[in-house]
Order: C-alpha cells, then structure tokens, then sequence
C-alpha cells in the first residue's frame, strides 16, 4: 500500500453539501469520499492505493482534476484498487457532480 | 430496468426503498475502517463494505442494511458485521416496522479470522432477537456473489427471502466443496450445475426462499412490499413448532432427495413438468409451472 498526499491553494470552488461517496473498492476501481471542510480556501486529496510507485500518474492526475474544478474547502479521500487514471478522473468528477447534485 | 444485480449496494438501498428515505449509521465520512486489513496492508473501505440506516419503504419505517458485493465479495469483518448487529439492536429500541438485508457476501472475511466468525454469530443471534421482539427480518439477495457461509444461514434465519433467478444462496460455495471433496463431487466450472444447486429457481422449488422475481431492482422493490404485507399477518417471532416443522420438513427432504445427484432429478421427482426446460424459463411462466410442485409455504 502506498499513501499520497496532495494539496491545492487558491481554488474559488466551494461545495455545500454533505459528504459523498461515489465508487467501490474493488479490482480496478476506487472509492472517493469527498465533504466540506475548513481548509483555509485549499483542496486536499489523500490517497490510498494498492498500487504502488505510480506517484508521479496520480500527481498528474490530480493537478488536471483541480485545473477542472478549482475546488476550495474541499477534502477527498481515496481508497484505491488499482484503478488505471481514466477511471480515477472519472470517478472524482462524478465524486463532484455527485455534490452538485447533476449525478 | 435498472438492473439489481449490477448495481451497487448503495444504488439498491436508493432504488429499493422510497426516493430520498435512506439515512445512513455511522456513514462513510465516519471512516470506521477494519483494523484489520490495515495491519495487513490491505485496502480497506470507509464503509467497511456495508451501508446501514433507517428509511421508509412504501411510506412504512423500515431499518436496512445493503452488502457491496465489490469490496472483498460483500465479505464480513468486524467492523461490518458490528454495523449489522448494532442495526439490528436498534431495531429493537425504535421498533421499525420490519428490517430488510440486502445480502451479498461470500460469508466470513477470512482476513479477519475469528473477529469475522464470532461477527456472523452475533449476526445470527440479532435476527432471532429482532423476530423475538415481533419485527420481520426480510432479505433480498440478488448480487452476483450471492449469499454464502454464515451469512447463508443468516438468510435462512430471517422470516422470509425474496430471490432473483440470477442470485444463489448455500453454505459452502462451489470453489470450497470442491476443493474440499473434490471435481467429482461437484464441478465449481460448471456453470449450469452451480445455478441448479445453488440459484434462485432452485430455492424457490425447495421452498428456501419465499418469491423469485426478475433481476431488476423494481421487482426486488415490489415483492419486499408484498412480502412484508403477507408477514404482517402472522407473528414475526421464531416458535419451537416453527423449528420443529422445518426440521421435519428437512428430515423429509433428505429422505426423499438424499440420493440424487443433480437437482434436475429433484425437479422431475416434484412432477415439475418439463424439468430440463426450468432453467430457460422466464420468471412468470416459472412461477406458473411451479406454482403446483414447490415445496415449502410461500
């Protein structure tokens, strides 16, 4: 198992209501539990993946998730099966649409 | 038709119950995750891989529970089986007017060894104590893990069971009887044969479940409606005569049934007509053709 973190500044997103999950933990897919959360205006993402030494993937990954959405006060967690970074970003922007209310 | 056996457990608890009732315990933002699978450095799920809450069902309270199949096949760990009984108690303070499990687990998560066991056991117990206090205990399985293990005789311990034709319910599953008596005894690969022993068609002719209905979570939704409508007529509690009739009706089976080797004999020996023809039907004309033979009280 692998953690990696990230932190985004300066988004102007917010989202109001309450936490979300979207997706399963199973083979080749993830959980993504996303809430509000005083964070200073910041995004962060914590992930938990089975798959290991694919930091600079996800680091990708989540830069063009947060160029998307410029989310602000927002904490996401992920539990991760191997998923490849389609599914990923897929699976954060329904995490998003979910909180939105369109999903 | 939005498919029950492809959704996920949450989808069914949206879709079963009435729009928008569903409040979950101890939801996922909680993160009471399994100790377990951490010191083994395995993934784990914020939900521990079940959801559990009180909602309405047909403007009824109703408490429930749904498995994710997906995460570790719907098996149960401490933390998971803890959500299930803590439901269960709850249920007998606030007096639901029944409890609905949707199941689909390969039983104990044997990451989780003794933790996962003793669970399943305290599982069991709630059930009983749930019926005792006059409340049904309904379960829908219909994932394509079906139910198994421990979690099989959870089902079989509820007041009724409600199955798609697609869902299968044993103790011990296919990989584990062969494994353990070998090919001869039974051929896990064999598709056709696990469905006849373990499917819903064939539980609904033993009288091991209560309906069979088509795999779409509006079916599921119906027949718990009409299920629980036909228990609110008798008592919800577990008798000794109860026990009793259905260890008779066991008894029974063995005799008749004990020798044969494949569930197409039990079929023919119901006078099902047509037996071969029963895994092609379509559940209407199942129902129909079985209406007549099957055994057990619907």
């Amino acid at each position: 198992m692998e953690t990696l973190q990230y932190r985004f500044e300066r988004g102007d997103k917010r989202l109001a209501s309450a936490a979300r999950l979207v997706g399963v933990v199973s083979s080749g897919n993830l959980e993504v539990l996303i809430e509000a959360a005083p964070l200073g205006g910041a995004c962060t993402i914590d992930v938990t993946t089975a798959a290991t030494g694919f930091g600079a993937i996800w680091g990708a990954v989540m830069h063009d998730f947060q160029q998307r959405w410029q989310l602000a006060d927002v904490r996401i967690a992920i539990n991760d099966m191997g998923a490849t970074p389609a599914v990923v970003s897929l699976r954060l922007d329904q995490a998003v649409a979910t909180m939105l209310g369109e999903a | 038709m939005r498919s029950y056996l492809e959704s996920t457990a949450r989808e069914r608890l949206q879709h079963v119950l009435d729009a928008g009732s569903f409040e979950e315990f101890i939801g996922p933002a909680q993160r009471i995750v399994s100790p377990h699978l951490a010191q083994l450095n395995a993934p784990v799920a914020f939900d521990d891989g079940v959801a559990v809450g009180r909602a309405t069902l047909d403007g009824q309270p109703v408490f429930a529970a749904a498995q994710e199949g997906g995460f570790m096949g719907g098996a149960v760990g401490e933390v998971h089986g803890a959500k299930l009984t803590g439901l269960l108690r709850r249920a007998l303070a606030e007096r639901p007017a029944a409890v609905l499990l949707l199941l689909e687990t390969g039983g104990v998560r044997l990451h989780e060894a003794n933790a996962g066991l003793i669970a399943v056991s305290e599982v069991m117990r709630a059930v009983l104590d749930v019926r005792e206090a006059g409340i049904p205990v309904l379960v829908l399985v219909g994932g394509s893990n079906g139910a198994f293990g421990g979690m099989g005789i959870v089902a079989r311990c509820a007041n009724a069971i409600v199955m798609s034709e697609e869902a299968r319910l044993a103790m011990s599953g296919p990989e584990v009887i062969e494994t353990a008596n070998g090919v001869e005894e039974f051929d896990s690969r064999d598709r056709a044969l696990v469905w006849r022993t373990t499917g819903g068609k064939h539980r609904y002719l033993l009288g091991d479940c209560q309906a069979i209905v088509p795999d779409t979570v509006a079916a599921f939704r119906a027949a718990a409606i009409a299920t629980l409508a036909a228990l609110g007529a008798g008592p919800a509690a577990l008798s000794v005569d109860a026990l009793e009739r259905e260890h008779a009706m066991l008894a029974e089976r063995i005799a008749r049934f004990g020798a044969m080797r494949d569930p197409l004999e039990i079929w023919r020996a119901l006078g099902v007509p047509a037996p071969e023809r029963v895994p092609l039907l379509e559940i209407d004309a199942f129902i129909a053709a079985a209406a007549a033979h099957r055994l057990g009280e619907s």
